[in-house]
């Protein structure tokens, strides 16, 4: 079987990002960048199937400028067995619309039994592509997956739902997205990053996938959250009352 | 149990990803093609767990990579003024620049941008760089000789057992192992005690450098400008002073060094650091900025005295390692890049380590340090007197017939009982941040809170009664993150160490006045995320 795992470079979470002082974006110069903690756990449960035993195939691939790069190095490294990336540098193009007619060109050539991918990325927090992707795919959609069962040409799949656990099933092929508490990724070793600078990573301009882009969002400007304001202590729960009503949070 | 541990071979394993150990990479690199070369980082990246001023004289850097000033790296500013003051709590006295610590065609930057793109450099000549895989240990044949190192494990749990998705470290194998760990090294540390390299030196000694990046409201920062303090608000005895270097882009870095053989056990060159920055001469330039990074790391003082020997069978220790800053100059950069060219440059040609020692001592890194010996240790006797003895020394140009010695800084606190408390006349602070966790945070620093704990210390019995009687737990103090707390609750008093917050700075492995603590690598990639610091 084959799996298609789709991975997004984004700030790594560990870092504290600040806005451009002209407010046209988020800094990211010189920050540490990494595979989304999402995509992560996508490419582990991928490994975890193939090690399983069945005869599995893991391919991964990241939409995003040259860098990315770096990032399907790593999922080699990780375990997966080829990697492509479809490379564009104008950024304001990787929008969960454009990026799910990406996919889908890419499932039409690589036929892929099941697509794995995180639910949102960190950086923009979209939670869209999988769900665009199973729609225009025309199959079936389990997200915020926690646990993944595969038998039989269906996938039994815990979701993480407001109300609790939902468990599902799905007839394959299908489209899966991950949530936090499915797995803990690996640690990449030594070894394998050398083997993984031999594997097979192909580079595709964007465009030649022949999409329509056709920007869904524009982005005017960005602005910090507002900063705190100190707080300052009260003497005695009356004072606290008082000043609440003052301030108009109560009546 | 010791697990089954995979090998790499390698022709050179470099332990540390700064100036020297990049300088040594690419400089072997490219003196012999074809050697295979490893280079082992505990920071996620290289560059995110260094720190330093940073001014840097270039000539080192036009001698590795002739075309460097073509493509610069990301911050780098060159040096127009340079100014020099006495601080007292209230006034602000113009002295004369000393000759060092002029800075004509000098650069200001981020040693943190600086290493990745030195990275960069490496990685183009075929460097195999291992960002976020610490060295761990040195690993020994049956005479002693160093045949690489282990890899710290990955995954192990709280009580130090492998959890699930536990990774043995790796073990690199190399005929030669380069030291490049920067100041205390833990590995260093460890291969100077058992093979007794400190033998024929003084001591090392060491300062606490903090440092932060501001954004200023605009019209304030001049591009190029160069500005050191003493005085205030350091007492006379302890040594260290400030630092104020000007970016483009309304940034300043703005830092503050104190070395470690202070003797007040209720010193904290945070709140040094902090108080210094509302001078004043300096509030008013701050006030209103926001901080965007910050962090402390310690650095070597000890200079030419200090310097252990730099090779044993299989291995070497290039730049700050060994010691190699210039204290006068407050420069290290050129000197750890030079070391680390000659250093592969020797090894290039003679395939030995042995010899290196020799070489660098007699080289022109040599003369450098042995020239500017005697003024660092001359303030042990006051500020004043060092002041009179660095003039002295300049004048000479280290040609006076004695070197003055150094001495432990653990070793250099005075107990409680017969220290007289100084008035320092502190004031209460208004600028950022609060505190040291509000500093810590702008260092991005990030632990994996499920792993062993990375700062061991031995007996903490010792905490709780002796030092607490003794010296008030210093450690509580001279820690610029703040990890080591003494707490009081119903089951008594004890040392909690919040390591997650450790800043890999050292201070606490040097400075603890019972050398209980020992700073060990956590796992790779943990630490602070510097990256224009």
């Amino acid at each position: 079987m084959k799996i298609l795992v789709a991975i997004k470079r984004v700030v790594d979470y560990n870092v504290r990002v600040q806005i451009k002082r002209d407010g046209s974006g988020v800094a990211t110069d010189g920050l540490k960048m990494s595979i989304n903690p999402f995509d992560e756990i996508a490419l582990e449960e991928a490994l975890r199937i193939r090690e399983a035993g069945t005869d599995t195939q893991v391919l991964v691939v990241s939409i995003g400028s040259q860098s990315a790069q770096q990032q399907l190095r790593t999922a080699l490294a990780m375990g997966a067995d080829r990697a492509l990336l479809l490379s564009t540098e104008d950024e304001s193009q990787i929008q969960p619309p454009l990026l799910a007619h990406a996919l889908l060109k890419l499932i039409e050539q690589e036929s892929p039994e099941l697509v794995l991918m995180g639910k949102q990325a960190i950086d923009d927090d979209a939670n869209q592509t999988g769900q665009m992707l199973a729609a225009l795919w025309g199959r079936p959609q389990a997200t915020f997956a926690s646990k993944i069962e595969l038998a039989a040409g269906l996938a039994t799949v815990t979701r993480e739902v407001d109300e609790g656990l939902e468990l599902i099933r799905v007839e394959l092929p299908a489209l899966i997205t991950t949530d936090l508490r499915l797995n803990t990724p690996r640690f990449v070793k030594m070894p394998d990053i050398m083997k993984a600078k031999r594997k097979p990573l192909e580079i595709r301009p964007l465009v030649e996938l022949d999409l329509e882009p056709t920007p869904h969002l524009e982005t005017f400007a960005y602005e910090p959250p507002p900063k705190r304001q100190g707080g300052h202590k009260v003497d005695s729960v009356a004072a606290l009352v008082a000043t609440l009503k003052a301030k108009g949070v109560i009546e | 149990m010791d697990p089954a541990r995979e090998i790499m071979k390698y022709d050179v394993a470099i332990v540390g990803g700064g100036p020297s150990g990049l300088a040594f990479a690419i400089r072997y690199r490219q003196l012999q093609p074809q050697a295979s070369i490893c280079l082992l980082e505990k920071g996620a990246e290289i560059g995110s767990h260094i720190i330093s001023g940073a001014v840097m004289e270039p000539g080192p850097l036009d001698r590795l990579l002739p075309n460097w000033r073509e493509n610069l790296p990301a911050i780098c500013v060159p040096a127009r003024r340079d100014e020099f003051t006495y601080l007292t709590r209230g006034g602000r006295w113009r002295l004369p620049v000393p000759p060092h610590m002029k800075n004509n065609g000098n650069f200001i930057l981020s040693l943190s941008s600086l290493c990745r793109w030195l990275g960069e450099q490496a990685e183009a000549l075929g460097v195999d760089l291992f960002p976020g895989f610490p060295a761990a240990a040195a690993l020994h044949d049956e005479n002693g000789a160093v045949i690489g190192v282990r890899c710290a494990d990955m995954g192990r749990e709280k009580n130090g057992r492998p959890g699930p998705n536990f990774t043995a470290g790796v073990d690199i194998h190399a005929p030669l192992t380069v030291l490049a760990e920067g100041c205390r090294g833990s590995i260093t540390k460890t291969l100077i005690a058992r093979h007794n390299l400190d033998q024929a030196s003084d001591p090392q000694t060491y300062g606490l450098g903090l440092k932060e990046l501001w954004h200023l409201p605009p019209g304030r920062a001049e591009p190029g400008l160069i500005q050191h303090s003493i005085g205030w608000p350091l007492d006379r005895k302890t040594y260290g002073g400030s630092f104020l270097y000007h970016l483009n882009d309304n940034q300043v870095y703005v830092g503050f060094v104190a070395g470690l053989d202070y003797e007040d056990p209720m010193f904290s060159p945070f709140e040094a650091f902090q108080q210094f920055k509302h001078h004043p001469s300096i509030r008013p330039l701050l006030e209103g900025g926001e901080i965007l990074a910050a962090g402390a790391r310690t650095l070597v003082e000890g200079g030419w005295q200090s310097l252990p020997r730099l090779e044993i069978p299989g291995m070497l220790i290039v730049g700050d390692a060994g010691g190699t800053l210039n204290v006068p100059k407050v420069k290290g950069i050129h000197m750890a890049i030079n070391s680390a060219m000659l250093a592969a440059e020797h090894y290039a040609e003679k395939k030995t380590p042995e010899g290196y020692n020799a070489l660098l001592r007699a080289s022109p890194i040599g003369r450098e340090l042995r020239r500017v010996r005697n003024i660092r240790p001359g303030f042990k006797k006051g500020l004043w007197r060092g002041i009179a003895n660095a003039a002295f020394e300049t004048l000479l140009a280290g040609h006076t017939p004695w070197t003055l010695h150094n001495h432990t800084d653990y070793s250099s606190l005075t107990k409680l009982s017969r220290f007289t408390q100084i008035k320092r006349g502190w004031a209460k602070r208004v600028l950022p941040p609060r505190d040291r966790p509000a500093s810590v945070f702008f260092s991005q620093t990030a632990h994996d809170e499920t792993q062993p704990l990375h700062l061991k210390v031995a007996d903490t019995s010792i905490c709780i009664d002796r030092c607490r009687t003794e010296y008030a737990n210093p450690c509580t103090r001279f820690c610029p993150a703040g990890v080591y707390e003494m707490i009081e609750d119903d089951t008594g008093r004890h040392l909690q160490i919040n390591a997650a917050n450790c800043l890999h700075c050292k201070a606490c492995d040097i400075k603890d006045p019972y050398e209980i603590i020992t700073w060990t690598v956590p796992e790779g990639g943990s630490g602070p995320n510097y990256t224009n610091l």
